[in-house]
């Protein structure tokens, strides 16, 4: 018997495993064949088209797309691959809404794009289902690289440089590969495992170690990277999270939004993972969204999401914000938390409401409003943590000049860690790949 | 609602769409299902002579050729003529017949090419009660292969040799379907009026393959292994039909000679060009197959509401009228002058008549920061291929320049007066205009 929404408290089972199942299932699930061919058949096969230039990997979509419409779904996931090694997770994750959708000539034209997300899905899966892959390795160059961290930058990376006949050996951190893959998308974004599949897909390239459980500053130095390694790439991501800065975030009840992802996904069983009747986010990115709709999806009451600035400034696309509405999120715009009530634990959330000047600086209005919360998950950013010494820092991450070059030499770096770049996937993925190609020259003195 | 009532021939049917000779009416339990739907005539499946039926094949008779969405645009088959008994089919005839009096019922016939068995099959028609025949002399898979159809179609003489056959052993209409399978429509179409047909009929369907099987290396349809070729029809086929009708209408020789139009029809928008360029009413098929029978609604209701906006009472009122303006490329007026123009508040910025132009037309489009694309008028032909690939509707357009400005192209001025090739100084046999 399912505990209920009503259930006070923090509490787990609220809904039964079935109810679960069903909302947790893919959000948007996959195209059948014939589908697949209407949809594609939409393309216009633009020249230069605008969609390529605001995909952060280049993958040349209007090709991808015409070879589906021409039957051969499977050599449309090669010239997926070919940019984007990880492009069967692009295709489920990526905000195609503001970036390769968002440009297609059919939403100027009708508002209406040419759904290349999901077209990519069909290729990417097609071909990853018949469990082959699509690359051969170069003949052996003896140079051998050092990846750390096996998120998207890292597997991208070295999955082009054993590609190219390199060695690889990546290091990661958790006892499993993947990064945000694995432990910080919404699980309706990538269900049946996907994301550990996928590692094993790639990982059937050749030439690639997985090291798990070593982290950079516990046993393994840089300095000893840089010796064993003709090249090292530093993808370790944002492991550190922004503080709230609010009285009482002490309490019970209060957590990192990340880590109730990351819960989430690796839980066997939903039914098992407590969530509060009233849930408060503070946030307003895809982490907020993503711990606000599956605290939703979990059984929650009322799930609040408090972002401190107007909605135009929120970090999650309108289609994820218009996704939470539609799961019964409320979306809370120009209000930052001031103290979390409770005796011991949290009840309460009180938030005061902010006005915005020109320079995007807040001022507090002076009215303020206390909403019900035994759980409040911050979601307000995530930093770099652990860096290793003698690095150059920009803006609180790893500074990178093009292709990913470090300020040490022979260390590269790529992801959510280095500077610029929008903390996506498939920015983790185009930067991981561009590395390795910098690395490559470098290497065979071609660069 | 416009009267759609067509006299063609002195047959008089409630509308001008008839289905026309094919499997859709093979049989009286269609044909009487097509009339309760609406079709304003039948071609009756063709008869053979008298003796053992065809035989059809036991595999797959008809390919096709899709557009997006498995939209069909073309069917081949490789069916031959009625496979049932020629006193079957005479009996259902005579019974639909008098049924539906308003309704067309004409008779396809394919039989030998000799005299007797012309002379034998006509009287047995004439019995059944019907508006008149059809000649299949366009048949082009299988019957052609045993002297019939679309081996007599493509003689000349044998066409005019039947057609006189037939009018001195039938006193109703005769029609003569011709084949598109020949160089110039005009020949049979001229052979068929010399033997006194009272209207011919087109077009019949285009030998084809459809496509080829990438596994088995067989033409489809397949039969174990194995293609023929078949007759093409559909959507894909109308620009083929509708020249062919035009060239007949428009020939001194044929001008006048009634056709009914066949290849493609699908919609009221179809029937009415086939009408414009001289046909007096359609004949329909693939459309048929494709929708079913009902699809004839929409041709009739399409129909009239046109007419009705044009102020049309009559199909008489506009049957041809487009057949002045079906003229030889030499005397199209060269001096007519136009650009194409891009309404940048419409265009969606996709390129595409940049591509077309850039890559394989005049390089007449430029391609400026942002997305803008321009007409570079010193460089536009007015080709119009931009307008064909553009996927937005009247975003790209031709204007003609005003007379007295100048073409940037040619630095000349824009003249007023027509004039064309044959006045032309480039053309050695241009006569001089004095």
């Amino acid at each position: 018997m399912s505990q209920g929404s009503m259930a006070p408290g923090i509490a787990a089972g609220r809904l039964d495993s079935a109810t679960l199942a069903e909302n947790f299932q893919d959000l948007h699930p996959p195209y059948a064949p014939h589908e697949a061919a209407v949809a594609a058949d939409r393309c216009y096969f633009c020249y230069d088209a605008p969609c390529v230039t605001a995909c952060p990997t280049d993958i040349d979509i209007p090709l991808f797309i015409r070879q589906i419409s021409t039957g051969q779904p499977e050599a449309a996931a090669q010239t997926i691959f070919e940019q984007n090694i990880l492009g069967g997770m692009c295709a489920r994750v990526c905000p195609t809404e503001t970036l390769c959708e968002e440009a297609c000539v059919r939403e100027a034209a009708e508002g209406k794009p040419v759904e290349i997300g999901r077209l990519q899905r069909f290729a990417t899966d097609t071909l990853m289902a018949r469990d082959v892959h699509p690359f051969t390795r170069a003949a052996p160059t003896r140079k051998r690289v050092a990846v750390v961290g096996a998120g998207p930058a890292g597997l991208a990376c070295a999955h082009r440089l054993a590609m190219l006949g390199h060695d690889v050996v990546i290091h990661e951190g958790r006892d499993k590969a993947g990064g945000l893959n694995e432990f910080g998308i919404a699980a309706y974004k990538s269900t049946n495992n996907f994301a550990a599949s996928e590692v094993d897909w790639l990982m059937q390239i050749g030439g690639i170690t997985m090291k798990t459980g070593v982290r950079l500053g516990d046993g393994l130095a840089l300095a000893s990277l840089q010796q064993e390694f003709d090249a090292v790439f530093l993808s370790v991501g944002l492991a550190g999270v922004n503080a709230l800065r609010a009285d009482g975030d002490d309490k019970d009840g209060v957590g990192d939004a990340v880590d109730f992802i990351a819960d989430l996904r690796q839980a066997d069983d939903l039914t098992t993972l407590p969530v509060g009747r009233d849930v408060v986010v503070i946030g307003g990115g895809m982490t907020a969204i993503d711990a606000a709709v599956q605290s939703r999806l979990l059984g929650a009451e009322n799930v609040t999401v408090a972002y401190r600035r107007s909605r135009a400034r929120m970090g999650a696309s309108r289609f994820e914000q218009d996704l939470a509405a539609s799961k019964g999120v409320k979306l809370m715009f120009n209000v930052q938390p001031v103290a979390v009530h409770g005796n011991g634990a949290a009840r309460e959330v009180e938030l005061a409401y902010t006005v915005e000047d020109g320079d995007g600086a807040l001022t507090p209005t002076g009215e303020t409003v206390r909403i019900k919360a035994d759980q409040v998950w911050r979601a307000i950013g995530q930093t770099l943590q652990g860096s290793p010494d003698g690095l150059d820092i920009d803006g609180g991450k790893i500074a990178v000049s093009e292709a990913g070059r470090t300020s040490l030499h022979g260390v590269w770096a790529g992801g959510d860690c280095a500077s610029g770049g929008d903390d996506l996937t498939v920015t983790a993925v185009a930067e991981g790949r561009d590395a390795a190609m910098d690395i490559h020259a470098r290497l065979t003195n071609t660069g | 609602m416009a009267d759609l009532r067509t006299d063609f021939l002195g047959i008089s049917s409630p509308n001008p769409f008839w289905l026309a000779s094919a499997p859709p009416t093979d049989k009286e339990y269609n044909v009487r299902r097509a009339f309760e739907a609406g079709w304003g005539g039948v071609v009756w499946k063709t008869l053979g002579a008298e003796g053992p039926p065809v035989v059809n094949v036991n595999g797959p008779r008809y390919g096709v050729i899709y557009g997006a969405d498995r939209r069909v645009l073309g069917i081949n088959n490789i069916e031959l003529i009625t496979d049932r008994p020629l006193e079957t089919n005479l009996e259902e005839m005579a019974r639909v017949k008098a049924d539906y009096p308003d309704r067309a019922l004409i008779a396809s016939i394919m039989v030998p090419c000799d005299e007797a068995s012309w002379k034998a099959i006509l009287p047995r028609v004439a019995e059944t009660g019907c508006d008149g025949i059809e000649l299949n002399f366009g048949c082009p898979h299988g019957m052609s292969e045993r002297g019939m159809g679309a081996a007599v179609g493509q003689v000349p003489e044998y066409i005019e040799m039947v057609t006189r056959w037939c009018k001195q052993y039938y006193d109703r209409p005769v029609i003569v379907k011709l084949t598109p399978n020949i160089t110039d429509i005009r020949h049979p179409a001229r052979a068929a009026r010399n033997g006194g047909a009272d209207a011919v009929s087109l077009i019949n369907t285009v030998s084809s393959i459809t496509s080829v099987n990438l596994d088995d290396f067989s033409p489809e349809p397949s039969i174990d292994g194995k293609g023929s070729h078949g007759g093409y029809c559909g959507p894909a086929v109308k620009p083929i039909a509708l020249n062919m009708v035009a060239e007949i209408a428009r020939d001194p020789e044929t001008h006048g000679l009634p056709i009914s139009g066949i290849g493609g029809v699908t919609t009221w928008r179809d029937a009415a060009e086939f009408m414009v360029l001289g046909a007096g009413n359609v004949q329909v098929c693939t459309a048929a197959m494709t929708y079913g029978f009902r699809v004839v609604e929409e041709m009739k209701r399409g129909l009239s509401q046109w007419m009705d906006e044009k102020g049309y009472t009559a199909t008489s009122d506009f049957i041809g009228k487009a057949v002045p303006n079906v003229t030889d490329w030499q005397y199209l007026n060269l001096n007519f002058v136009a650009k194409a123009r891009i309404d940048q508040d419409s265009c969606i910025k996709c390129g595409r008549c940049y591509a077309a132009c850039e890559d394989t037309s005049h390089q007449a489009i430029w391609m400026h920061e942002d997305r803008v694309f321009e007409v570079n008028d010193a460089e536009c032909v007015a080709c119009n291929l931009c307008v064909d690939v553009c996927p937005v509707e009247n975003c790209i357009t031709m204007e003609r320049l005003a007379p007295g400005t100048v073409d940037a192209r040619t630095g000349k001025v824009v003249v007023e007066e027509y004039g064309n090739w044959t006045q032309h100084p480039n053309n050695p046999s241009a006569q001089a205009a004095e």
